[in-house]
């Protein structure tokens, strides 16, 4: 491990170490390896946490009837098939955290933070690549301690993935808030310790270690957003850490941080003069900008798609790069629009619904800049850019009724109900998760020096995109129509009786673009071994990456680092014969760098 | 039954893949196939985004026809309601008409623009004016409704004692709901978890020694004089659970250790809401799905469902664990003179305990 340590270091090119398998593949301290490592942990979560919004689609549509399948995966928790309603709340919790922290935070950033930064800075590896090994492998130790988490006893956590105590602290409250929560607490702490490690060094990288020439105005808007996505990380995940060790203490060591006056099960519990309000505002200070950790990434990933494959420079560079700003910044003042009916002085909900609002303008800067960046260009329809325009659609969908629950009177009536679980899938689910897609068809090559199938992608994408409407979209119906989210049948309420039937819709659409998910595992793992040998620079793309070798070698480039001499957005830059100008090609006699 | 059709279907889905596969894999055999997009499949994708804008608009409108006709959001009960859904019927508005136009614009350009051999884009990367104007239109649309929304906000969460609100305890437990009125002195005992003495049936800790207390009246119906603003007092005796009550437009989280509140007037009586057009047919169209539903019920050997009939209801809205799903409570609305007529019928605190 230590022969290769510093291999940003050797400036002198060539050098090939002797690598062991374990050094290689398991414990390997190479930027590019550890994306790879991130992207498949990551996938399998995502499969596991799929297959878990599946189980409990089909007994929201067809609630309490025997399921052959619950009783094949579920085994005591399906006696003779039907769901328990324990084991049903432990779905949607497990579920929640594993889309949003396994796949969505560790998974896309891990992933694409890892591969691209030193590629496209022009770096020859991460700022310190031990770190980086260890922030992979505490991942994979949460990860386990997770799926672990899934068969004790009592089983899983089932507190909702915002784990709100007093529920998720007593288990007298509920068989899941026993072993699974500690459990849960364990691998969401080691979690965040692997967040920050791998934080740290990606904001490290992009300040110390890009390439003569990349300053940053010339960044690829992917590095911008990940460099601010890592900033998020850093100033919020630390305090999700310390609610959660706090919630250790109130659990195992009988503090009153988050519990007060108590009565459960015939007995008054002794704690006194702490609050749920607390903790509630510990989670969302994390919660509210970890919904960012997730999107950001994937809007960079898509302003680079996008402009690469519209062969124009990404319109409103500057604009971009400040709206990415801008969202970071209010991202972590606006947490309190969760809260609006916690309690919470009706004061403080005036504010956050003031600051909330602000979030739709840089999004709106965002998006607009999107649709213009397509506007007269010469659209090379690949599934990373189907993929890229699909997000950029689930993202004004999604983000438009953010308008409704930021507004604190509005909120009142649909706070918790189907109408926010519609919002947040749409605009931060399938937003980021079209992002990782994107970004996995872009970089494939990049990755694995094969290419993707491309029309399984197609197929993937259009099946994807119709689904994941026909998920969402009615959602909105049945949450203004006040049914809530998290109940295990909606049957004891002939009030909603006449919703059965969309849930019914719902559920047939989740099935049928779940199932065409397995076109894309398809097409990932067999396009390993069986794809198409990419070329060097398969997209014609300016950016650094694409001017490595497409066999993996340690320090990225055989010669010297490339200087730049350009942004990355030089696409049918006029006077140039090609339609796209790599960022290290020197600027023609006479060529003026845009201003920007 | 479902179970089987499901797998059926999941097998169906699995093959088609498998099939889809096959044919594409055949397909590629001997082609000098780059994986990268060629002038058809730009041409067959821009084809196909059109299609996509038009299926969704397509989900859009069946969901509005469908599903659109929303009781919950056209018939208020409380005299705040119609604010939040004007309020909301403007960000609707808004929102759709912003929808419509951005995914008309997003689609048709991939649709226009399609990439083909030989053509170059514009090169065009900046533009200060254009972008002043979505900075600028944004801003004034969210101050509208920022000062609406506050407005409407504060309106509805400041509650001042001058009016001499009606107060009611709601009490929150895994998992029912209890209701405690103040009695004829309209103020409400003071109570703690650490009094709840379950033998002598004081299930909410009411403090036994304070003379407000012994005209309270706990109740498991929660009644609501019309025209008269309702002050909630909200507790919770273990997790949070959350008191929504939709056709009120009101909702308040309940916290142990705390009492939180919200306030209404509700303005229209179960009897009314009940002949209410809107109400009518969507009570009746829940009851042709019961009795459809009922016939497989019977056939099975299991009793029908009973018939459904209106009623306000208090809903729990927050995880609150096993039965979270089932926690309700009913509320009726009644005239002034109903309800001092049904309040008078119920047991005060005091004898209420067992000795």
């Amino acid at each position: 491990m230590s022969t290769h340590a510093d291999t940003h270091a050797h400036d002198d090119h060539g050098h090939h170490h002797k690598e062991t398998f374990v050094t290689k593949y398991i414990f390997s301290q190479d930027h590019k390896m550890i994306a790879k490592q991130y992207l498949i942990t990551g996938t399998i979560m995502g499969v596991v946490g799929i297959i878990m919004s599946l189980l409990f689609r089909m007994q929201i549509a067809w609630p309490e009837e025997p399921n052959v399948i619950f009783e094949a995966l579920l085994g005591k928790w399906a006696p003779e098939g039907v769901m328990d309603a324990d084991i049903y709340l432990a779905l949607v919790t497990i579920h929640g955290t594993i889309m949003v922290f396994f796949v969505l935070t560790a998974g896309l950033s891990g992933t694409f933070s890892n591969l691209l930064i030193p590629l496209q800075i022009g770096a020859r590896d991460m700022a310190s690549g031990f770190l980086n090994m260890v922030s992979y492998w505490l991942f994979f130790l949460s990860s386990v301690i997770m799926v672990i988490s899934l068969f004790v006893q009592t089983g899983p956590a089932a507190a909702g993935w915002t784990i709100y105590p007093p529920l998720s602290a007593l288990p007298l409250a509920q068989p899941g808030s026993g072993a699974g929560m500690t459990l849960w607490l364990v691998s969401m702490a080691i979690f965040i310790a692997s967040s920050l490690l791998g934080s740290l060094n990606y904001i490290v990288t992009v300040i110390n270690l890009r390439t003569k020439g990349m300053s940053m105005t010339r960044l690829p808007l992917t590095i911008w957003a990940f460099f601010v996505t890592a900033i998020i990380g850093v100033v919020s995940f630390p305090v999700l850490l310390s609610a959660a060790l706090l919630l250790i203490m109130d659990r195992s060591f009988g503090t009153s941080f988050f519990l007060s006056d108590i009565f459960i099960q015939g007995e008054v519990l002794h704690y006194q003069g702490g609050s749920p309000v607390l903790f509630e505002h510990l989670f969302w200070f994390l919660g509210h900008p970890e919904v960012y950790i997730v999107l950001l990434p994937a809007l960079g990933i898509t302003s680079e798609i996008i402009a690469t494959n519209s062969r124009k420079p990404i319109f409103g560079y500057r604009a971009m790069v400040a709206s990415i700003l801008a969202i970071a910044f209010l991202s972590t003042i606006v947490w309190g629009h969760h809260m609006f009916v916690s309690g919470m002085n009706p004061f403080l909900g005036s504010v956050f619904t003031f600051t909330t609002l602000l979030i739709a303008i840089p999004s709106a800067v965002k998006a607009f800049n999107y649709i213009t960046t397509l506007w007269k260009g010469n659209l090379q329809l690949n599934p990373a850019m189907l993929f890229s325009i699909g997000l950029v659609s689930t993202f004004i969908t999604g983000g438009l009724t953010g308008i409704i629950l930021g507004d604190s009177a509005l909120d009142i009536n649909v706070h918790d109900t189907y109408f926010v679980v519609a919002h947040f899938h749409l605009v931060m689910g399938i937003s980021a998760l079209y992002g990782m897609f994107a970004g996995i068809y872009h970089w494939y090559p990049k990755m694995f020096g094969r290419m993707l199938n491309k029309n399984l992608g197609y197929i993937h994408f259009w099946v994807t995109a119709i689904c994941a409407y026909g998920v969402f979209f009615p959602m909105h119906f049945i949450g203004m129509a006040g049914l809530p989210r998290r109940y295990y049948t909606n049957s004891n309420f002939p009030l909603f009786d006449d919703l059965a039937n969309v849930n019914v819709v719902i559920t047939v659409f989740a099935l049928v673009g779940a199932a065409f998910q397995l076109v894309f595992l398809y097409n990932f793992f067999s396009s390993i071994f069986f794809g198409k040998k990419a070329e060097q620079n398969p997209w014609k793309s300016n950016t650094l990456e694409w001017t490595t070798p497409v066999e993996h070698i340690h320090g990225n480039w055989p010669g010297a680092i490339p200087h730049v001499h350009r942004w990355a957005y030089d696409y049918s830059k006029p006077g140039h014969e090609a339609d796209f100008v790599p960022q290290n090609i020197p600027l023609m006699d006479g060529e003026e760098e845009l201003q920007h | 039954m479902t179970a089987f059709f499901t797998i059926i279907i999941l097998v169906f889905i699995g093959v088609a893949i498998w099939q889809m596969v096959k044919i594409f894999d055949l397909a590629q055999v001997g082609a000098s196939n780059s994986q990268v997009a060629t002038d058809k499949d730009n041409k067959l994708n821009g084809y196909l985004m059109l299609a996509f804008l038009a299926f969704i608009y397509l989900i859009t409108i069946v969901s509005v026809v469908k599903w659109g006709d929303l009781p919950l959001l056209s018939n208020s009960a409380s005299e705040h309601g119609p604010q939040i859904d004007n309020l909301m019927v403007i960000s609707l508005v808004i929102i759709f008409a912003v929808q419509i136009l951005t995914q008309f614009l997003l689609h048709w350009f991939a649709f226009k623009y399609k990439g083909e051999k030989g053509r170059k884009a514009l090169f065009y990367a900046d533009n200060n004016t254009l972008e002043a104007i979505w900075t600028i239109i944004p801003v004034i649309t969210l101050a509208g409704l920022i000062i609406y929304g506050l407005f409407t906000w504060n309106s509805i969460m400041n509650v001042s004692e001058d009016e001499d609100p009606l107060v009611i305890e709601l009490y929150a437990q895994q998992f029912n709901w209890t209701a405690r009125y103040g009695g004829a002195d309209n103020t409400l005992g003071k109570a703690n978890v650490r009094l709840i003495d379950i033998d002598k049936a004081n299930v909410l800790g009411v403090d036994e020694a304070d003379p407000n207390a012994q005209d309270d009246i706990i109740v498991k119906e929660l009644h609501l004089p019309k025209g008269r603003k309702v002050l909630f007092k909200m507790r919770s005796q273990d997790v949070l659970h959350s008191a929504y009550m939709p056709h009120f437009r009101a909702q308040m989280n309940c916290v142990p250790g705390m009492i939180t509140q919200f306030a209404f007037t509700p303005t229209v009586t179960t009897a009314e809401m009940r002949q209410n057009q809107d109400i009518i047919e969507k009570v009746e169209h829940i009851n042709e799905i019961r009795v459809e539903n009922s016939k497989e019920l019977v056939a099975s050997g299991e009793e029908a469902l009973e018939r459904y009939e209106f009623d306000y209801l208090l809903l729990c809205n927050k995880i609150c664990g096993k039965s979270h799903y089932n926690m309700q409570m009913k509320i009726v609305v009644e005239t002034e003179e109903e309800f001092q007529a049904w309040l008078k019928e119920q047991k005060e605190f005091k004898d209420s305990l067992n000795k």
